[in-house]
Formats: structure tokens, sequence, C-alpha cells
């Protein structure tokens, strides 16, 4: 999808040290692998196509070959620090489901995709009248496996209705760092050309709150620092 | 005392055959004073266990792996066999080069007990009737199959296997072996198989047994002792039970609706090509295989049931696992042990956090793809294998 992987390095960043990490669309691993090299992550994935898994094993990691959209029913409920849904969203034939499932198997998800709110998107559809291609959408329409493209704007309005809570987000352009924003600005929406954000469930079983499990230094801090 | 000296002691009490490992195998006799308990109840008194080995194991005995056979498999994993002369069953995977090569790995197969191939089964001799077991042979179970095997891992001396391999029952032994004895298995692979016997596989293991049972020449199971042998029983259960082996597409793309001859026959002799091929499986396979070792290993099958002994939770079977890494591969077109068999393997591992890898590889073969010359099979295993080798500390 987005051509240079800026998310794997703010991934990178973001992941607490140690922790047990589900990428889910890990492909050949190469997250995953930089995840466990540099942060000692407890690491496992979820794959769709066999080459794919088998390049993830050749790397010594743990995958397992299957789909977003089926197989995340089958990991336990809270089994992970993180679940990780890198450029992947917009392509799962539920995505609503899939947020709820990430937010079910792990404490915290990591999400990102391209924004169909950006600037150069809008004008390619108001100018042109064609469906757009950019840096993060690259492929034409009748090829793309984007099927749920969704906006900044669209996406805080889901975290809401879900009782989702953003504990950071960020804008990303190709060859470009990070840059944290305010995903409820108007603004934002027509200028990230990608999207990243932290997300925590609002409420849990427990009763506690995210603010009570966070450590002393807050995740965003990590995140786009 | 540790395994090594254990082996060294009891090598000097019954001379076993512990020096011949070097050159590739031979028969571990087990004397009176280490029988092999049984899950049934009883133990076997002089148990034998047939072997082959290839490679060298290693000075800190790290880097043994245990080749586990399917139901109608044996000990010649990678050598010719001895009556049909054909090449071992998984040649494509050990060799020089190839996932399991003997210059990084000491590769073990044995026969499984209940087999046909030298280790004890219902055609030995029962010690203590100078006669052939047959039926009185005791019904053994996947975990004594496992339980012998780890009886021969003490007497070589290795306490922990750097991996069990294995596909369709020799899957079997491999979970049976993670989940039984975790702190002896550094990394199980299971291929092409399921954590429990469904009532589709129970009902086509009955289809042979009876088949063997209804030929005048079983004997009551006694045909040993009685000089004959049930061939045509035997030869039908194994043509029924290959076509489980196979799928549709690769029967029809194979076979069709070809004629042996020009025209049908008007009559009951193998007018077309699968009817003389399943006859030529059939006829070949009594060569090479005993009626009641496929009784009593067929049964072994239909008992196992991992859950079972776990209060009927899969995942509790492989809670003592978690340090185990586990790779679980299944074949897309596999409708003896389907890819949902696998998942519910992997569903279970995740649910335990243990350390598990899967991967359904699309074939059209069906269930004996596992026996060929799959490449993402071949890719999927030696990378686990090599990064699993490296995680051990073994030199490439």
């Amino acid at each position: 999808m987005s051509g240079g992987r800026e998310d794997f390095r703010e991934i990178l960043r973001l992941v607490r040290p140690g922790t047990r990490v589900l990428d889910i669309g890990c492909g050949e691993g190469v997250l995953l692998e930089m995840m466990a090299q540099e942060k000692n992550i407890d690491g496992r994935g979820l794959e769709i196509s066999p080459s794919g898994v088998a390049a993830c094993l050749t790397r010594g990691l743990a995958v397992v070959q299957g789909d977003a959209d089926r197989d995340l029913a089958d990991f336990p409920t809270q089994a992970f620090d993180y679940a990780v849904l890198s450029q992947t969203l917009q392509a799962v034939r539920e995505p609503r489901r899939v947020l709820e499932e990430l937010l079910r198997i792990a404490e915290r998800a990591v999400v990102s995709f391209p924004n169909f709110g950006h600037w150069r998107v809008r004008w390619a559809l108001l100018a042109g009248g064609r469906m757009p291609m950019t840096g993060s959408l690259p492929t034409p329409w009748y090829e793309t496996q984007n099927i749920h493209l969704c906006t900044v704007g669209d996406f805080v309005d889901l975290c809401d209705e879900l009782g989702v809570e953003i504990e950071a987000a960020g804008a990303m352009a190709e060859g470009q760092p990070v840059r944290e924003i305010n995903p409820r600005s108007f603004m934002e929406n027509l200028r990230a050309e990608s999207a990243i954000f932290l997300l925590s469930r609002r409420t849990r079983t427990d009763g506690s709150t995210p603010e009570d499990r966070r450590p002393a230094k807050r995740a965003s801090d990590d995140l786009f620092g | 005392m540790d395994a090594a000296s254990r082996s060294n002691a009891l090598m000097a009490e019954t001379g076993s055959l512990i020096d011949t490992v070097e050159s590739g195998g031979g028969v571990m006799r087990f004397p009176e004073t280490l029988p092999l308990r049984l899950e049934g109840g009883g133990q076997l008194v002089g148990l034998e266990v047939a072997y082959k080995t290839y490679g060298t194991l290693n000075e800190d005995r790290s880097n043994a792996v245990l080749v586990c056979h399917a139901l109608t498999g044996d000990q010649y994993v990678a050598s010719p066999h001895p009556t049909t002369g054909k090449p071992g069953w998984w040649t494509q995977l050990i060799g020089p080069g190839r996932p399991l090569d003997p210059s990084r790995y000491f590769i073990i197969c044995t026969n499984v007990i209940g087999g046909c191939m030298g280790s004890t089964g219902p055609s030995s001799i029962n010690p203590a009737t100078g006669q052939p077991w047959g039926l009185t042979f005791p019904v053994i179970t996947i975990g004594d199959m496992v339980r012998a095997q780890t009886m021969l891992m003490d007497q070589m001396g290795i306490a922990s296997l750097f991996a069990v391999v294995g596909g369709s029952m020799g899957g079997m032994q491999a979970l049976q072996w993670a989940t039984e004895y975790p702190e002896r298995v550094f990394s199980a692979i299971c291929i092409a198989s399921a954590p429990r016997h469904t009532a589709q596989n129970i009902a086509f293991n009955e289809v042979g047994r009876q088949a063997i049972m209804a030929d005048p020449d079983w004997r009551g199971g006694d045909y040993a002792r009685l000089g004959t042998r049930p061939e045509k029983g035997l030869a039908v259960a194994r043509m029924a039970a290959h076509i489980t082996y196979l799928s549709e597409p690769a029967l029809q793309r194979k076979f069709g609706r070809e004629l042996k001859k020009d025209d049908v026959s008007w009559g009951f002799d193998a007018d077309f090509q699968i009817e003389s091929y399943l006859r030529h499986q059939g006829a070949s396979f009594v060569d090479r295989f005993d009626a009641n070792s496929y009784l009593y290993i067929t049964r072994a099958l239909d008992y196992f049931d991992l859950a079972a002994s776990h209060g009927g939770v899969l995942g509790e079977a492989f809670r003592k696992a978690r340090n185990v890494r586990f790779c679980v591969l299944s074949f897309t077109s596999d409708w003896l042990y389907p890819t949902t068999e696998s998942r519910d393997i992997v569903r279970a591992l995740n649910a335990a956090g243990a350390r598990a890898s899967f991967v359904e590889i699309e074939s059209d073969k069906g269930h004996d793809a596992f026996l060929l010359h799959e490449p993402i099979m071949e890719a999927a295993l030696g990378g686990f294998l090599s990064s699993a080798a490296k995680a051990r500390g073994l030199e490439p």
C-alpha cells in the first residue's frame, strides 16, 4: 500500500520494549522482525498469503496464516499488549468488527490507513472526476484491494461510536517524519496523506480506565515525540 | 543419574545396540526390568523398538530430530524399503541441502509399536506363550507409541529433542510428545494431521477393519499361527483408505473415466483405470504390511483425542507446552484431516499462549500431499527448522 513504510518506524517507536505484539497482515514479517530485534517484543503475526508466512518462518517468527476478517476470533481476549494493523483496515470486509476485535485481543491497537480526505484525493475527484491515484493510493480502482476507504474524520467518528479512546494520532507522508495531529481538526483531515492512530478501550471489564494502566510516561510521548 | 549415564549403565546391563546408531539403526531390545506401561492398563515386557538414524548426534546431544511415521509408514524414512526396494517415504525432506540435513541434525525414525517392521506388534512372538500375539496383543494408543519412543531416547542419552516432526499419524505423535513431554521437545512440526479422530475418520477405519475381519483367512486374528494370510481383506482395507488419501480433482485428472481396454467388459473386471490402480495399491500393500497391525494402529488413531485427557479443552493440553515452538501445516484439498482440524490445533495453541506458526498450503493432491514435493511445505519447514536451530544454538 504505502510505498515507504513510514508507519513501521513510528510503530517501532511507539511499542514499549518487552511487550506482546500481534501484527495483523504482517506480510513477510519485516516489521515483526524489526520489533523483535530492536524492542525485544514477543511477537506473533497473522498473514493471508502462504508464501508470506513461509518468509516469516525463515525469519524465525511465529506467524499464523489467516484472514483478519475471519481468524481474529481465534485469538484469546487480552492476550496481547498491542495489536498492529498497518495499512490494512481499508482492505478488510468488516472494518468495524475488526477494530472491535483488535481491542478485544489487545490492550492497545495501532492502526494506520490512507486518508481519503487528503486534499489531493479530494482534488482528483473534484477536478478530474476520476478515482484518485496518489502516493498512498497507488492502484487503479479496478485493481485495488481497498474496499473500505475512509477519511480521518470517518475513522474518528467510528472510534467515538465504538467507545474507543484515541490516545494519539499522527499524519504521515512519504519520506517525512510522522507529525502528531489533532485528529478532530478539519485542516488535518485535508493535510494528512495517511494517518496512524494509537487506540485503547475507554472502559475495561475490570472497571479501570486506560489512565489507570498507562505507565507514568504517556505512550504518545514515545509516539510522535 | 542423567540420561547419558543411565544409557551407559543400561548398555552394560543389556548389551544394548547403542553402537549401531552411527551406522544407521537397528532394533533396541528393552530388558524385562524396563517394560512399556500401557495407557489401556498392563504393560509390554521385552519391548523391541526398530529404528533408523541419519547423521551424527553432536556433543551436546542437542541436534536430535525424531521423525514420526503415518499409519502404514515405517522407519525407512530416507532408506530403500527392505521389501519393496522403493526409496524412503520422505526423501524430499531428508538429505544434504534439504530441510532435514543429516550433516546438521541427528535424525531418528522409529517403527511405531503395534507396527510390523521390527517393533513389537501383534505379529511379534509373545514371550509368555512362544506364539505370535495376534489378537491377544494389548490395544495400544498414540500415547503408548510415544512412550516407547521416549524409552529409546533415554537409551540414546537424548534428554531433549531439537524437533519432533510428523505427518498424519506422525503429526499426532508430534503433538503427543509436545503436550506430554514438553520439557523434552524444543520444537514440534505437525503436518496434515488432527487433534482427534472425527466420526468420519473412525468410520473409514471401521470399514477397513471390517474388510480384514470378514476375510476367512483372518481366522479370528490367529492367521500367523494357522499359516494363512488375510490378503484380500487387507487389500480392500487399503483400497478404501487410499481413496481418502487423494482428492477428487487429483483422481479425475489422473484417471478420469479412462478404460484399461478399448471398451467395457460388460462384467466386473477392472474396466476403469482407477479400478486397476486401486487393485494394484491393495495387492502391493499386503506384501509389506500385517493385517493385525492395521487393526491395532487404526484403533490407536480412533482412540486419539488430545483434549479428552484435559477436560475436553484442547487449549489446556498445550498449557504446559508454551515454550515449545510449533509449526502446523495443512493442505487445501486434504479431506481426511482437513484444514479445520489444523486450525483447531492453532486456535488451542493461541489460547494457551504457545509459539504457533501455521500455513495452509494450496495443493490439489489431497492428504498425500505431505509425502510429495510441495515447494511451500519445504520452504516453510526449512525456514522454521533453521531459525529454530539458530535459537537452539546449532551451527549450520
